[in-house]
């Protein structure tokens, strides 16, 4: 292990985070604000990856792939909120679990209808296919420098949308206390419409940027759902820059498990226990984590109301 | 099974059904009696009706409806809204693969072991969920079931990602043993009328109240002097025992075991039956296992799409049945018996 490895791990974290984000982000506005448990959400991510990962294929534009794949998942996104969300909002969050699954399962045999079982291959654009030397014997992914890249601009639009804008103030609002801000005369139900279809385009970004380099197949949005749940616990139901803080801790700590433990393991273990515990501790790394915040601070690291 | 034990009307529904009750007095009494009769009978009826297949079919809702009915005490009676219970279903299942990878083969032995380690891996896990509320309650406790299913995974020597095939059948003892094929079935149906008979039995008792005192204002029960936590504490311990002792059982029914028993969509799936059926109604977890079961099977039999369906029920469910389909009996027929 040397500092060049070490480096690219972070730098994989990083990307990884940052697209944790991108999902997260959506996630805890929507709780935050109508407290509205949303386990769809994940399908909008499936959504957003196979749309992307079909027009990139069939016209070979990938700026043009990632932006059908949003402008088809927020009208997906749209329909969704008309009919079953907007009717969730002032249920208990075991109807929003059992409604949102159901959406699941539906949304996971419309997939099947249209695309077929076997999981998609979406290809890097052409331009970006090569890695780039970062610094002299450091050569990197340039797609996933991209990411990064992406990543961190959405982050910074995101929080200059939310803290410097009129519609961030109101979205703030309702975070914070969504009563009162209904007394104070806003409408709430039309910022949450408004942060719906905000969270299901971020999510349908992080999906068309992920598609290259993650296995685009059903059942995807099941899988990335749980660290989404799991970032926006640690960050703090409601709160983007909790999300965001928590979203970059979670990254950096499961990609940091899976990449080093294993071999640390193998130097203070004997091999074969040490087989076993690795992927064991890195898959459990994130979880740990956040009963670990839970434990110190019940309501996360940035609660949004109080 | 609880026909003989006099409803409690302790809601407007429950009110009306005691009403109709009055309607088809002996009907409420007599139908547990009847189902059980018939799930009895069913092995010995089965190979006359060409139905053979079904025999394992139903032994499996059993099995389910078993651990639904131990997560149907804490969700429904006690507002627990657990979402890693399958995470106990395969403590239960894997006690069973290490006994058996350590040369024992009792059954018995393996599932009353089944039962022990779950309850005790309750204890830990719900020691430290149990301090938190609402949604943190529902993720710490997928936290743990997570952690659990990843231990899973990585012990190799019980197959790992793999899983564990358990390619001899336990030993139930002395007569049970080859004296008729089913018998493993009838073991699961008198296990399971039992588990049934025990929570209806317990959601009714002092403890029972209790416990639905918390789950409507645990602010006044902890102001009237109950020990809240410990009583959550009990009632999570119970379910999760039942729920190893349905993963011993489903152990011995699939003879195998992988980590897939207990992924968090299993857990969630278990909610979503117990939901359906209607979360703190007696016969809510077993109408909602076997309504599900039976569905997945029938559609899986027409159409590789059988997921929409289902989908679109939960739906319907939510927005025209939200007690769930014991309470929809309940109004529509006047059948106080399904409550």
């Amino acid at each position: 292990m040397d500092a060049i490895f070490v480096f690219e791990q972070l730098l994989n974290g990083l990307g990884y985070g940052l697209m944790l984000f991108l999902i997260a982000a959506g996630l805890t506005l929507v709780f935050g604000i109508m407290d509205t448990m949303n386990l769809a959400h994940g399908s909008l991510y499936m959504a957003g990856a196979y749309v992307a990962a079909r027009v990139h294929e069939a016209s070979g534009a990938f700026v043009l792939a990632v932006a059908v794949a949003v402008g088809v998942t927020v009208a997906i996104a749209a329909v969704v909120e008309f009919v079953v969300i907007r009717r969730l909002y002032r249920r208990d969050h075991l109807v929003q679990v059992l409604a949102t699954f159901g959406i699941i399962l539906i949304a996971d045999d419309a997939v099947k209808a249209i695309w077929g079982v076997a999981p998609l291959l979406a290809s890097t654009p052409a331009a970006l296919a090569g890695p780039v030397d970062l610094f002299q014997g450091l050569p990197y992914p340039s797609y996933r420098l991209l990411l990064i890249g992406a990543g961190l601009a959405v982050a910074l639009g995101l929080y200059l949308l939310v803290n410097k804008t009129r519609v961030g103030m109101l979205v703030r609002a309702g975070a914070s206390n969504r009563q009162m801000a209904e007394h104070m005369g806003v409408r709430v139900g039309g910022v949450f419409a408004f942060v719906f279809a905000l969270g299901a385009a971020l999510a349908a970004l992080a999906g068309a940027l992920m598609a290259p380099i993650s296995a685009v197949q059903i059942g995807m949005g099941e899988a990335i759902l749980i660290p989404a749940l799991v970032v926006i616990v640690i960050g703090g139901i409601g709160s983007v820059r909790g999300a965001f803080v928590a979203a970059l801790l979670v990254g950096m700590v499961d990609t940091a498990g899976r990449a080093f433990l294993p071999p640390a393991l193998r130097a203070v273990l004997p091999p074969s226990v040490a087989a076993d515990l690795g992927p064991a501790l890195a898959g459990i790394a994130m979880y740990v984590l956040m009963a670990a915040v839970l434990t110190l601070k019940p309501a996360g690291l940035f609660p949004a109301r109080g | 099974m609880q026909g003989s034990t006099p409803q409690n009307p302790s809601s407007a529904p429950g009110a009306v059904a005691a009403i109709t009750h009055a309607r088809f007095p002996g009907l409420a009494r007599r139908l547990p009696w009847l189902v059980l009769a018939l799930l009895a009978a069913f092995p010995l009826l089965a190979p006359a009706l060409g139905l053979e297949y079904y025999v394992g079919f139903v032994r499996r809702v059993l099995i389910v409806a078993i651990a639904a009915t131990s997560l149907n005490f804490i969700l429904g009676y006690g507002g627990m809204a657990a979402l890693g219970h399958a995470g106990f279903i395969g403590v239960g299942a894997y006690t069973v693969v290490a006994l058996v990878e350590a040369g024992f083969s009792s059954a018995w032995l393996a599932w009353g072991s089944a039962a022990l380690v779950a309850g005790l891996a309750a204890a830990a896990i719900g020691a430290v969920s149990l301090r938190t509320r609402g949604v943190y309650f529902i993720m710490i406790t997928l936290a743990f079931a997570q952690m659990l299913y990843y231990l899973a995974v990585s012990l190799r020597t019980y197959g790992g990602d793999d899983g564990y095939g358990l390619y001899t059948p336990l030993e139930l003892g002395a007569w049970l043993d080859g004296a008729h094929a089913q018998v493993f079935y009838w073991v699961v149906l008198a296990i399971a009328a039992a588990v049934f008979a025990l929570f209806s039995r317990v959601a009714h008792s002092r403890y029972g109240h209790a416990l639905r005192g918390i789950r409507d204002n645990e602010t006044r029960m902890v102001a009237l002097g109950y020990p809240v936590y410990g009583l959550k504490l009990a009632g999570f311990v119970a379910a999760g025992a039942v729920a190893g002792l349905a993963g011993g059982l489903l152990a011995s029914h699939n003879a195998f075991v992988s980590p897939s028993i207990m992924h968090w969509t299993q857990s969630a799936l278990l909610l979503v039956m117990v939901m359906l059926g209607g979360a703190g109604r007696r016969w809510g977890a077993p109408l909602g296992v076997a309504l599900w079961l039976t569905l997945e099977e029938a559609l899986k039999l027409y159409t590789d799409y059988w997921h929409w369906p289902l989908g679109l029920l939960l739906l319907l469910v939510v927005f025209h049945a939200p007690q769930g389909v014991a309470a929809l009996l309940e109004r529509r027929g006047g059948r106080e018996s399904v409550r």
